[in-house]
């Protein structure tokens, strides 16, 4: 069970823990062995109708012409669905927060991005129905060229994934193609390094796979409302994109999350509730849209793949004196929330530890696979992944123990972080000592007594790297601010936003 | 062409019509309002839909519903005693054997199949019995050990 | 067009039924039909079925077994005359797969399923089919190879000669997920000694094509010699001929040939 070590940091914290250390019972446990709990899709309603996609089997074409003539006879079907139905057919997840541009269709309508694409949504009285009626859209494609591959894909001359960005890349501030961190001098460090090290490291996407498919029901409700159930992980984005994707003000939709049948990042997209909704619109009856399971782990998106250049310029005595990162998010083929995966990415470099050079670019790349999304820590995880490799591989070079590596250069309280703020609360160091405790690794004594806090023990100066040499900005100064853009109609301004102030 | 079916669902029984190729998953959520198995693949390979019929663990996506005419179909909606917990549903608390909860009615009624033949099953037959069931939250152990607590404890009523 | 269920009395009738209709097809168990309905596979309308008691009938007293088409993984594992085949049967799904898949079944199962298939195969099997008005028997390796226009038989058993001894029928089953699941490959070799030597080897290897498939070559490797280190190694460098492995979602078919010779050694008790 749960070991709490209250020696550490005692004095800076008001011990008085009710809750913590102990079993607590979670409120939705009987529900869930009893089966009380409910799912967006543990709901019967009369009449209900259901819907399906039809979707591209190209990664990259233009939909020259789109047939539905079969389709519309075929039985059972009430309704079918194209982008020109959709209010508001182009959107971006984050535009709920002044945050990009709006560039993904709900259902594409010139060309198509990605394997697996919506195109046609179709409402049927029974699933098998809505399988028949698809089975008899035609679509013409002219398939273009395809990339997969984020630095190809940044490459003059490389085909370009969506308009919206013609170089591939997401647009931070309406200027920069990617995000920057700078501090100190790089060059000097690897200059002065006893070893210097480069390591590329690809991390492929990473499906969700939640046992419960993404899925919603939507439904007429009274006074002109629509019910929605749905399993997403984000219940006010959703009803604030599908507000905006079908114009309609937001006390409009009546949103019923609740129990999410797993969803580890990969329910937040908003990917059902638009067209369910647009669906009992336009027939007036409930509509339901599941994914199956192949939709789920094929179309669903995934954690986005990263790859990672990682440069590292150590000391004898095993202090790393600079890091240079050059990161690739592969977003796929529209935005979604890479745009700030990467802003994590980059505020996370060059993780726990003191670094007096450290000089990162990492990019948000459109390619043309299937749109990535959040998971477990994105833009953190992978880049944590190729450090911690990178570190292991560090200490061997020098021939110092890894665990008392990491702790050789973890941040400790006071120190200045590359992002311009003193590290406060650390303790990394101490996470470290316990773990070789806890695997019976042995460390040596001068390190089981050092320590996180401001002037804890450690074996060389902690900053006598020489400070930055005065030098140009790194930046011209900034162009004036745009002017404020129209109050959203569904409340996007209540969000103080970290993305879309302009912030040095 | 619609098919009549009669079955004893959770020991009641039931008359309908049902769709020829209907599978027994979709007649028990969308037309007896049974919503405790659940659809996770439609594959047979995530176990969500697992019920008992005639005691024996069985795929409801996979199982045509015309084929159980006669028998008995058990779901998690009838695990309980009235308003007491089966020792498996008791046992699944105590440890924490769940969080998302999606797996959950799967889960129970595969051990269920186990602990009904077998009440003292080793750990390689827990894991065995639930070989069938994907957990995406848990990591197992949890679950498997509730399996293994919930056989030593006193019956419910079979 | 909706799908209609055609229960038929007697396996003669669903022949019948098979034939008659051009969208049909039979449902055994229902592991691999109503998965292809939940996917919206549309190349069929109406399902048959029988309950007909002559495709789970059991007969061991002679030289070879017959197992009807409709016997269960779980009724093969209730079997004790079937003990030899308890490793197959007990290497597919989960305990509920096994209550609900067929052998008849698992004959059309797609790769990379068809572990069942692949034991047959090394086990010489031939197939008991209804097509038109009388049984014929069909062997496994033709059958497989047809199987594709043989959508619309009727299988009613199949069978098999026994082993010529316990230790002469070997399986493996490598999966990502044990024990259930689709395999990154599966071995069954029927290696029966005569006078210390091979006489008559049947090697099978599931999931490393279309269909389960014999390797030839590795067979003639072993044929007339004891299994040791060199004839071992012969099979194993041998293993790969004839067989087509392909991408999946469990493993590449790179990787599936890297590892195959090194499963065919191990099953033949060459350790790694």
């Amino acid at each position: 069970m749960l070991e709490l070590r209250r020696e550490y940091f005692a004095d800076e914290r008001d011990d008085n823990l009710k809750e913590i250390g102990k079993g607590t019972q979670r409120q939705d446990m009987l529900g869930h062995v009893t089966g009380a709990s409910t799912y967006f899709n543990d709901h019967k309603l009369q009449g209900m109708l259901h819907l399906k996609v039809l979707r591209s089997p190209h990664s990259h074409a233009r939909i020259r012409r789109i047939d539905l003539s079969e389709a519309e006879r075929s039985p059972g079907v009430r309704r079918i669905i194209r982008g020109q139905d959709v209010p508001r057919n182009l959107n971006t997840l984050l535009s709920l927060i002044n945050f990009g541009i709006d560039d993904e269709p709900t259902l594409a309508v010139d060309k198509v991005r990605y394997k697996g694409e919506p195109i046609v949504a179709v409402v049927a009285d029974s699933h098998r129905e809505a399988f028949e009626a698809i089975a008899k859209i035609r679509v013409d494609y002219e398939p273009l060229p395809t990339v997969f591959d984020v630095e190809e894909a940044l490459k003059a001359g490389a085909p370009v994934v969506n308009e919206t960005y013609p170089k591939n890349t997401f647009t931070y501030h309406e200027r920069y193609d990617h995000q920057r961190l700078r501090f100190g001098d790089v060059e000097r460090g690897f200059a002065e390094a006893y070893h210097v090290i480069e390591h590329r490291y690809q991390m492929s996407p990473i499906e969700h796979a939640p046992t419960e498919t993404n899925g919603s029901i939507a439904a007429p409700d009274t006074n002109g409302r629509y019910v929605v159930y749905t399993s997403t992980q984000a219940l006010f984005f959703s009803l604030d994109t599908c507000a905006k994707i079908l114009d309609v003000p937001s006390n409009t939709l009546h949103f019923i999350g609740g129990t999410v049948g797993g969803g580890f990042g990969g329910k937040v997209d908003t990917l059902t509730e638009p067209l369910a909704i647009l669906g009992a619109m336009l027939t007036g009856k409930p509509v339901r849209y599941v994914f199956g399971r192949e939709e789920e782990m094929q179309y669903g998106p995934p954690r986005g793949a990263e790859r990672i250049y990682l440069k590292d310029g150590v000391r004898r005595d095993g202090r790393i004196v600079a890091r240079k990162v050059r990161a690739y998010f592969d977003s796929g083929a529209y935005t979604r929330l890479s745009s700030y995966a990467v802003v994590k990415c980059a505020a996370h470099i060059p993780g726990p530890y003191t670094i007096p050079n450290v000089y990162a670019d990492v990019y948000c790349v459109f390619t043309n696979r299937t749109p990535a999304t959040a998971m477990r820590g994105f833009g953190v995880t992978a880049m944590d992944f190729a450090i911690e490799c990178q570190m292991d591989r560090l200490a061997e070079l020098v021939g110092m123990d890894p665990m008392e590596f990491r702790i050789l250069n973890a941040y400790r309280d006071g120190d200045m972080k590359a992002h311009r703020r003193e590290a406060k609360n650390t303790a990394l160091v101490e996470c470290v000592q316990v773990a070789a405790e806890k695997a019976k690794w042995p460390i040596r004594d001068e390190f089981r007594r050092m320590s996180s806090r401001q002037g804890g023990a450690s074996p060389a100066p902690r900053r006598e790297a020489q400070p930055p040499a005065p030098r140009p900005p790194v930046y011209e100064a900034p162009p004036p601010p745009p002017p404020a853009a129209p109050e959203p109609a569904h409340g996007a301004a209540r969000f103080s936003s970290v993305f879309g102030a302009r912030r040095r | 062409m619609m098919i009549p079916l009669q079955f004893r669902h959770n020991g009641r029984d039931v008359a309908l019509f049902v769709g020829g190729g209907a599978n027994l998953l979709t007649v028990l959520r969308d037309q007896l309002s049974d919503f405790t198995p659940k659809f996770g693949c439609g594959q047979g390979g995530c176990g969500a839909c697992t019920v008992l019929i005639d005691g024996e663990a069985h795929l409801s996506c996979l199982t045509l519903a015309a084929g159980v005419q006669g028998r008995s179909v058990e779901t998690l909606d009838g695990l309980k005693d009235g308003p007491r917990l089966h020792p498996l549903q008791q046992a699944f608390m105590d440890h924490f054997a769940a969080q998302c909860g999606y797996c959950t009615p799967g889960m129970l009624m595969a051990a269920k199949a186990l602990l009904d033949r077998n009440p003292t099953p080793t750990r390689v037959e827990v894991v065995e019995a639930i070989s069938g069931n994907i957990c995406r939250c848990t990591g197992y152990e949890a679950i498997i050990e509730a399996v293994l607590d919930a056989a030593q404890r006193p019956r419910a009523r079979a | 067009m909706p799908l209609t269920l055609k229960a038929c009395a007697t396996v003669a009738e669903a022949a019948a039924a098979m034939t008659g209709e051009r969208g049909a097809r039979y449902l055994g168990g229902g592991t691999l039909v109503m998965r292809d309905v939940n996917e919206g596979d549309l190349s069929f309308s109406t399902l048959v079925r029988t309950g007909d008691r002559a495709l789970t009938r059991l007969e061991t007293s002679g030289q070879r077994i017959l197992i009807g088409a409709g016997f269960t993984y779980a009724a093969i594992l209730a079997e004790r005359e079937l003990s030899f085949l308890h490793p197959v049967a007990r290497s597919i799904g989960g305990p509920a797969i096994r209550n609900m898949g067929t052998i008849g079944g698992n004959l059309f199962a797609p790769s990379p399923f068809g572990d069942f298939a692949t034991a047959l195969l090394a086990l010489d099997a031939t197939v008991q089919v209804q097509g038109g008005y009388s049984p014929r028997e069909i062997a496994i390796e033709e059958f497989l190879a047809s199987r594709e226009r043989n959508q619309s038989a009727l299988v009613l058993a199949v069978s098999l000669a026994r082993p010529a001894s316990p230790e002469a029928f070997r399986y493996l089953k490598a999966a990502r997920v044990k024990p259930k699941g689709g395999a990154v490959l599966t071995i069954a070799a029927h290696v029966p000694l005569s006078g210390g030597r091979v006489s008559g080897a049947r090697i099978a290897f599931g999931a490393m094509g279309a269909t389960p498939l014999r390797a030839k070559s590795a067979e003639r490797a072993l044929e007339g010699r004891p299994i040791d280190a060199p004839s071992i190694a012969a099979a194993a460098a041998a293993a790969l001929e004839g067989l087509s492995p392909v991408d999946d979602a469990l493993a590449s078919a790179w990787y599936r040939r890297e590892v195959a010779g090194v499963h065919l050694r191990r099953l033949l008790g060459g350790g790694s």
